[in-house]
């Protein structure tokens, strides 16, 4: 290859404590290429590039840029070497439009003239085909819009090095094919373009080379045309692995929960739900598909009775005696003394599920804290539980004391979803109950969940990840703004059908738009 | 070019989270050690420099002020014992993350409610009734003054800072107000009225005062560690989605527990009132109120460790004071040691949490 290097690490270590993020790092990257950064969560990936983008500071190594050693010890040094970092939380100014918070923070020298940096914004939007109005204020807009904002941020400054952290976390299929179009560009326009992500067909479709990182080490680079899913996953794990999912047929549904014209507002007073209904049997798992804040994390608050509702109704039949319990509008206290058995895996793990400054006992009693006689706490029980769980999911923790907090996201996951499933519930609600889970945390995961329908639990699942949600579930239910746009076959349906219905309605116009891009 | 000029970016040095439990005990109370050491050091040039004193006599003034003498170790408990008592009173609000800087308004309307009981029906009842009317006005005042906020807090989400420390003032000019109506002289200074008072065990006029606070720091520690309330404090403290996700009702474990936290300021109201001064003036709480937020949070919201941190503070206190006496300076410099040791000894907690790590030489192999 006789192309220019662009940017290259060498030797890059970080430690975090006790822990190890990168070790004796090496990547480039030359003009013109899209790179893809691949890896599981935690492998460090993102530190890697925090580290070029001027986030943090490399304990050891060398950064060069057009091979010049640089250090960039903040993110103006970065842009003074044309480095852009577009980040998976978007830093933008609600009341501000596109073109005020692209122009925020840039100190060009006299007056400050909005009307010429309208200009260049859109001059350059029309050179890499971004579909953007330039005067539409960010709180107006979705998530896609949002990241078009950020990428124009990066491109505005003069970035030639771009760096995009999981950027299609937030994207339906059809957004993801939109911006790859647009990277696709940028790469003929002489852009090196660094793409961190986990999803391995996005690797494939996208990128020239791939880099693979795993526990902080840099395993290997190779070009994406010589190389395969499975060889990626190798180098990833470091083993090889076979990773389905078993899916059997439901066994014997029977309607468990039922919600019926399900409405509710934000205490803003926005509409967060709107007349959602569906049914749960026992026995599946019901997927709930949709962009990131949908609505998904309202619905299942709302069936645990964390939200009050303004309309529709929530029934429960419970499996002994066939008895309806009408959930609506109860608080959870209430609903488990209706006899009714329903778990929540919350998607706020640390915030909500569990408590991260308790040891595993003091959390296993948040559901049972209040059982037994007497103004003390029993905590026999919850020591029991605590241990039973550290050994059948092999929860690696020091001890049972043991604040959470100190436990990775995977062992965290494996205490709350272990407490949740201790108490055997009918009904199973999971939120993201992988997110940031390493492929065999994950399949644990997945495994308990099918493990729970096949003996007859009614299991909802919310995910992100649509190719997981087609193999796991039994039905998926598409949700957007609040509204279910439809619920599909998870044996039979299409992915493109799926992201279809994940904006249904609510954005028509835009998609043609960017069809015709 | 660029590379010369990038160079002077380089940070000397960078802050990093030091592990949980990468520190030994011993390790810890090494940092603490130094900590105090280095606040003796920095303190004794200041006093040789600004008075031209020997530090070390300093210093032995004021062990002197504290242990000295029988009567000095009995002040110097009866003042760790009001101390640790409010400091008991804000903690289950403040584990709860309930900013209640209202103590000293607690306490002193207690003290108020107490002051009156004996002034009024002091005479009008026999000592016993007087004593469990007393007890009751002055918890009952300290509940009224810490739940109003707490009501406010948990329906229209008022912000309790602001609330607690408003009610302070309220409650500082109810007893000037007071003192100006009902002490007839015009004097504005109440005559203490000791025959109404606790009583006094063994002729000891603290014990009773120190018993009383020994026994609460016990109930205290187990309330918030053994008891479901205490849990629900926990909860509600941490993350208050947690709690409405497991169905605590949060309103009802806020004002409850301010309840609490207002009953045991009414306590310490008795104490200081009905227990030791046996009248009242606005400064009777004397910033105890506020002392006790310190001495809650270096303690870690832990009553045992409270003892120390609360016996920390007093040794301070007495001290400085004897340091004035004994060397004719200003109560100023007695006041800078304080500070500077205290200063010292919070601020090591931060090399308790972080290190700092130094810049290397960078190697130069490209």
């Amino acid at each position: 290859m006789n192309k220019t290097i662009a940017l290259e690490c060498r030797g890059i270590t970080k430690t975090f404590g006790r822990v190890v993020a990168n070790r004796n790092c090496d990547l480039d990257v030359y003009e013109g290429e899209i790179l893809a950064i691949l890896g599981e969560n935690g492998s460090g990936k993102t530190t890697l590039m925090n580290m070029v983008a001027g986030i943090y500071f490399p304990d050891e190594g060398q950064i060069f840029v057009k091979g010049e050693e640089v250090v960039i010890a903040s993110p103006r040094d970065a842009f003074a070497h044309k480095i852009g970092m577009i980040h998976q939380h978007f830093k933008l100014v609600d009341v501000f439009t596109a073109c005020e918070n692209i122009a925020l923070g840039v100190e060009d020298k006299g007056r400050f003239k909005l009307a010429e940096v309208r200009k260049k914004v859109i001059e350059i939007t029309q050179r890499y085909g971004f579909i953007i109005d330039p005067d539409k204020r960010v709180a107006e807009m979705s998530v896609s819009e949002k990241q078009t904002v950020e990428i124009l941020k990066v491109l505005y400054r003069g970035a030639d090095i771009l760096i995009l952290d999981e950027p299609t976390a937030v994207l339906t299929p059809q957004e993801t094919e939109k911006l790859f179009a647009v990277l696709r560009r940028m790469r003929e326009d002489g852009k090196s373009v660094i793409i961190i992500t986990h999803k391995m067909h996005e690797v494939l479709s996208i990128s020239d080379r791939v880099a693979v990182l795993r526990k902080g080490e840099h395993i290997g680079t190779v070009n994406t045309a010589e190389t395969d899913a499975s060889a990626l996953t190798e180098m990833m794990m470091g083993v090889k692995v076979e990773l389905n999912i078993q899916r059997s047929q439901p066994r014997d549904p029977q309607e468990r929960l039922t919600v019926k014209n399900l409405t509710s507002v934000n205490p803003e007073g926005r509409p967060m739900l709107a007349d959602v209904s569906f049914t749960a049997y026992s026995g599946e798992i019901l997927g709930i598909a949709g962009i990131a804040g949908s609505g998904q994390r309202e619905l299942l608050e709302a069936i645990a009775g964390l939200h009050s509702l303004t309309g529709g109704e929530i029934t429960y039949v419970n499996p002994k005696d066939g008895h309806v319990e009408n959930l609506r509008n109860k608080i959870p206290i209430q609903i488990r003394d209706l006899g009714v058995r329903l778990s929540f895996v919350p998607e706020d793990r640390l915030g909500m599920g569990l408590v991260g400054n308790m040891d595993i006992v003091d959390n296993m009693m948040l559901r049972s804290y209040s059982k037994g006689k007497g103004m003390f706490l029993h905590r026999k029980e919850p020591r029991d539980l605590a241990q039973t769980i550290i050994e059948d999911l092999q929860v690696v923790t020091p001890g049972a004391s043991t604040p959470v907090r100190q436990l990775s996201g995977g062992n965290v996951q494996k205490v709350l979803v272990g407490r949740e499933i201790a108490a055997a519930p009918s009904v199973l609600m999971a939120a993201y109950p992988v997110r940031g889970l390493d492929v065999n945390a994950s399949y644990t995961i997945y495994n308990l969940l099918n493990r729970q329908k096949e003996s007859g639990v009614a299991v909802i699942f919310v995910g992100e990840d649509l190719d997981v949600l087609m193999e796991l579930c039994d039905r998926i239910l598409v949700i957007n703004a609040g509204r279910v746009t439809g619920i599909v076959d998870g044996r039979t349906a299409q992915k493109d059908e799926i992201g279809l219905l994940m904006t249904k309605s609510h954005d028509a116009n835009e998609t043609e738009a960017g069809e015709g891009a | 070019m660029a590379k010369t000029e990038t160079k002077k970016h380089t940070p000397l040095l960078h802050i990093v989270k030091r592990d949980q439990g990468s520190l030994t005990w011993y390790n810890r109370l090494l940092v603490r050690g130094i900590a105090i050491l280095a606040a003796l050091l920095v303190a004794g040039v200041l006093i040789t420099l600004l008075t031209g004193k020997n530090p070390i006599q300093v210093y032995g003034s004021m062990v002197s002020g504290v242990f000295g003498s029988p009567r000095r170790i009995w002040n110097m408990l009866q003042g760790l014992a009001m101390l640790l008592c409010v400091s008991l009173a804000v903690t289950p609000a403040f584990k709860m993350k309930f900013w209640n800087i209202g103590a000293e308004g607690q306490v002193l309307i207690s003290g108020l409610a107490c002051v009156a009981t004996m002034m009024f029906l002091g005479d009008k009842m026999p000592t016993v009734v007087l004593l469990l009317v007393m007890t009751a006005a002055s918890v009952l005042a300290g509940m009224i003054w810490a739940v109003l906020p707490a009501v406010f807090k948990a329906y229209w989400n008022t912000n309790e800072t602001l609330f607690t420390l408003m009610m302070n003032y309220v409650a500082t000019q109810l007893v000037a107000y007071f003192l100006k109506v009902f002490v007839k002289d015009g004097s504005g200074v109440l005559t203490p009225m000791p025959q109404y008072g606790l009583p006094v065990l063994g002729n000891q006029a603290y014990l009773l005062n120190i018993l009383l606070v020994a026994l609460l720091t016990v109930l205290v520690y187990v309330y918030l560690k053994y008891s479901k309330q205490g849990y629900e404090i926990a909860v509600v403290g941490e993350s208050e989605n947690t709690a409405r996700y497991i169905g605590i009702n949060v309103k009802k474990v806020i004002i409850r527990t301010l309840l609490v936290s207002g009953a045991m300021c009414g306590l310490a109201g008795l104490l200081l009132v009905g227990g030791t001064n046996h009248t009242i003036s606005t400064t009777t709480v004397g910033g105890r109120g506020f002392t006790a937020i310190m001495v809650s949070w270096l303690a870690k919201f832990n009553p045992l460790y409270m003892v120390l941190t609360s016996f920390l503070v007093i040794f301070l206190e007495k001290g400085a004071q004897q340091v004035s006496t004994d060397f004719r300076i200003s109560s100023s410099i007695s006041d800078i040691i304080t500070g500077i040791i205290l200063l010292f000894i919070i601020g090591c907690e931060f090399f308790l949490q972080y290190r700092v790590v130094m810049r290397k030489n960078r190697k130069e192999n490209a």
